[in-house]
């Protein structure tokens, strides 16, 4: 197949095709951040700018490396504390990063649907690297990208989705991912957790921590997000360990061989203890490794788009 | 018009035969060689030089696979959203002398794009290019060293090699642009 999709949004409108697609280009540029050159020319002479409206480590970085292992020029822009406001800024801020010849934006931002806008408004190719509760689908594409590392398929496999769904844009990536490559899910959190009608999504709800953890041949352990607005309708967070932290205990009764994955920062203590978080099922750092390979290869890929559409039109 | 078969099955055994003995003549004791091909038609001519070597000198030479998708300088202009294979070099390259292997020699932009890959592995003490087919058209100071047989084209054609390994049959034909089968 060719790609033909400007941007990246969501994994909702992803067909299972091309999610797969994604998966075979990120495991080339896996072997490509094994070499002792980790950089290929791909994306030489094309500039990536990161622009995110909220705080963020892991993903920033992880766009950073990727695009540097392309060849590409990056500029970081944090908006954070400054008076940039939703709407018609988000755009007036995206018209102006394109009038500086930027190729590609990676945007982060707390309202659903802003890459998406954003998307709409420029030429540019606009990656989603999260947006409000919506979606994060460069994350769930790396959970995919590991699990299917580990276990040669997505097909067939019982995945848990554990934590706070409803505030979640990793759960709803996903879910979306995981279920279009055939996966079974699980939902699990605490009733005010779960987000409504979300079983329309084909994926199965529960409240019990040891449901979820019986035959699962993966669980997604989601973060608590204190720092959310609309998170105090909720149990504390030693209350919170009691029942849904998972512990060496709990995964006695899971199967041996069960992966953890945790899109991170990691809660020790309240999501997880540390011994999971660093025990011999944690594919965890991981993750973050192969991060890096999906986000070149969306990267890559949807300046492919561009190129193609370039073509076409002479 | 018509796909020309340039050349048989029984021509290409015979090609390939006199390319292996070739490499042989010029490295007779095998020291330091090692062989890479472009992925993907450039990957069955190097394994089948490399059992050609074996069957005359019971050695089997150490054999990289290049995928140079992530080093085109045309991948703007042509717009391909090309499915990527591996790379896989899973030997030192330092100090190696390498034959760099591919079906058809054209542009040349192919093996500007592989030998700069290859730098980028390490540093090989000399690097020489096998082709099965040289077709012109040069657009860089590229020449091979070794060649199965030269075919003057136009550009208004296309040379298109199938191997067994990869288009179950072995054939080499010109066919006219807009007409290649894969």
């Amino acid at each position: 197949m060719r790609w033909k999709r400007k941007d990246l949004l969501d994994l909702e409108s992803l067909s299972p095709e091309e999610i797969e697609y994604i998966l075979t280009t990120a495991a080339s540029f896996k072997e490509v951040t094994t070499r002792q050159i980790k950089k290929v020319p791909a994306l030489r002479g094309k500039t990536v700018v990161n622009l995110f409206y909220e705080p963020s480590t892991r993903t920033r970085i992880s766009f950073e490396v990727a695009a540097k292992r392309l060849s590409a020029d990056v500029i970081n822009i944090s908006t954070e504390g400054s008076s940039v406001k939703k709407g018609e800024t988000l755009i007036d801020t995206g018209k102006n990063i394109e009038a500086l010849k930027a190729d590609i934006i990676v945007v982060r931002h707390s309202a659903s649907g802003a890459a998406a806008m954003l998307a709409q408004h420029l030429k540019a190719n606009v990656i989603n690297a999260g947006d409000g509760w919506h979606e994060h689908p460069t994350q769930a594409l790396l959970d995919i990208f590991t699990l299917k590392e580990k276990r040669g398929k997505i097909q067939g496999l019982k995945v848990s989705i554990i934590g706070d769904i409803a505030h979640s844009r990793v759960a709803r990536s996903n879910i979306w991912g995981m279920i279009k490559l055939g996966a079974k899910v699980t939902l699990c959190a605490p009733p005010m957790l779960i987000p409504p009608a979300i079983e329309q999504t084909g994926a199965k709800v529960t409240s019990d921590l040891d449901e979820a953890l019986k035959d699962a041949d993966a669980i997604n352990v989601l973060r608590m997000q204190f720092e959310r607005d609309g998170v105090e309708a909720f149990p504390k967070s030693s209350e919170y360990f009691k029942t849904y932290g998972i512990t060496e205990e709990r995964l006695q009764k899971a199967k041996k061989d069960i992966i953890v994955m945790h899109p991170g920062p990691i809660n020790r203590g309240i999501e997880m203890s540390s011994e999971v978080a660093d025990g011999a099922n944690s594919a965890i750092l991981e993750q973050v490794t192969n991060g890096i390979a999906v986000r070149m290869a969306v990267l890559f890929l949807v300046t492919q788009a561009k190129n193609e559409k370039k073509h076409n039109s002479h | 018009m018509q796909a020309k078969i340039i050349l048989s099955s029984e021509e290409i055994r015979k090609a390939i035969q006199r390319l292996a003995h070739q490499i042989l003549e010029r490295e007779p004791n095998l020291k330091d060689l090692a062989l890479i091909g472009i992925q993907t038609r450039g990957v069955c001519l190097a394994k089948r030089i490399q059992a050609v070597i074996k069957e005359v000198k019971n050695e089997d030479l150490p054999l990289g696979v290049l995928d140079i998708t992530f080093y085109r300088d045309d991948l703007t202009a042509i717009g391909l959203s090309p499915v990527v294979k591996e790379t896989h070099i899973d030997f030192d390259l330092n100090d190696k002398r390498v034959v760099l292997i591919d079906d058809v020699l054209f542009t040349g932009r192919t093996i500007r794009a592989a030998l700069d890959e290859i730098m980028d592995f390490g540093r090989p003490k000399s690097i020489e290019l096998l082709v099965l087919i040289d077709r012109g058209h040069r657009q860089l100071p590229i020449r091979p060293d070794f060649v199965g047989k030269n075919i003057p084209t136009s550009l208004e054609e296309l040379v298109e090699v199938k191997f067994e390994e990869t288009d179950g049959v072995d054939e080499v034909a010109i066919i006219p642009k807009g007409e290649k089968t894969d």
